[in-house]
């Protein structure tokens, strides 16, 4: 077994309304930064041991996929690395 | 025979929930999650408020708790199963019924009287009405706007499962009159079977006629 940490980021499928970043936009905006487009992501760290890179992935996608991200709403990625 | 109402850590309208159903004569009680429904559960209410403190997204802790199991058992069998406002949100959040419920189209918490339009009567929610009512009931949410897939309202739509829309006194379904910006004005919708229904706005604070209206009765006679 290896230990990874796998990073997933999730965040709203594009063309779903962001009320959240159009508000912070509009906070820098007031702050003299001119800004086109803001996206968020929330991004989540998880450390575990498994056989190898791609059984991490798999994992971690089946934790996206099941609770760390809403399929409806959501895209989400995964990265692996060796920790 | 009785109507469970599941209290998770942070439910808030559990106990508004009973005394609604209790007024209306409807057998029914607080259950902590951490016990499971009861042998003789008739009925189940997700209630609203802030289970888990909306921790990660509104609902998704609690609809991913064992209790969500065997509230899944009961919607299978057509029991009554009727989430509102966070209650909706785990509904969702757990598959009873499609789609989501994310942040209001204005980013803020949303306190305040709505009208709905009765999109079907022929459900054990909406018996009560007539199609194309219009009913007065509060909202208090901060993630009512419903989406969807691309092309799964169509799909709702088409399936009949839409039973409630933002609309304005007169039952006009405008986007003036949609609080949260939800997709197709949707303020509640039904679950594979009509004996499962999901809905932002709250009925149970429409029941008592010490508080105000009594429009939200006759969601809650579907568990008489």
């Amino acid at each position: 077994m290896t230990a990874y940490t796998a990073t997933v980021t999730v965040r709203l499928k594009r063309g779903v309304l962001d009320p959240e970043a159009e508000t912070t936009k509009g906070a820098l905006e007031r702050l003299g930064f001119e800004v086109d487009e803001l996206r968020s992501a929330d991004r989540y760290e998880l450390d575990f041991d498994a056989a190898d890179a791609d059984a991490a992935r798999s994992r971690a996608d089946e934790m996206a996929e099941r609770l760390l991200a809403n399929p409806t709403i959501h895209d989400y990625d995964v990265d692996v690395s060796e920790r | 025979m009785t109507v469970a109402v599941v209290t998770f850590g942070g439910s808030n309208c559990d106990r508004d929930a009973v005394r609604a159903l209790s007024h209306l004569g409807i057998d029914a009680e607080r259950v902590w999650h951490e016990d499971g429904l009861p042998a003789d559960t008739e009925g189940v209410v997700l209630p609203g408020g802030f289970s888990y403190g909306d921790y990660l997204r509104a609902g998704a802790m609690a609809a991913r708790t064992p209790v969500m199991a065997e509230v899944r058992e009961c919607a299978d069998e057509g029991v009554p199963v009727l989430g509102v406002c966070n209650g909706a949100q785990i509904g969702c959040e757990a598959g009873l019924t499609d789609g989501a419920f994310t942040t209001n189209r204005s980013a803020r918490f949303q306190c305040e009287h709505v009208h709905l339009r009765v999109e079907r009567a022929d459900t054990p929610w909406t018996a009560a009405y007539d199609e194309g009512d219009v009913v007065e009931v509060p909202i208090a949410h901060g993630e009512g706007r419903f989406e969807t897939r691309d092309d799964r309202l169509a799909e709702l739509e088409a399936a009949d499962r839409v039973l409630f829309r933002y609309c304005d006194a007169d039952g006009n379904v405008t986007d003036a009159a949609n609080p949260n910006g939800s997709a197709g004005n949707v303020a509640g919708l039904l679950g594979a079977r009509e004996t499962v229904a999901v809905m932002m706005p709250h009925p149970e604070r429409a029941t008592l006629p010490d508080v105000g209206g009594t429009d939200g009765q006759g969601v809650l006679r579907a568990f008489a």
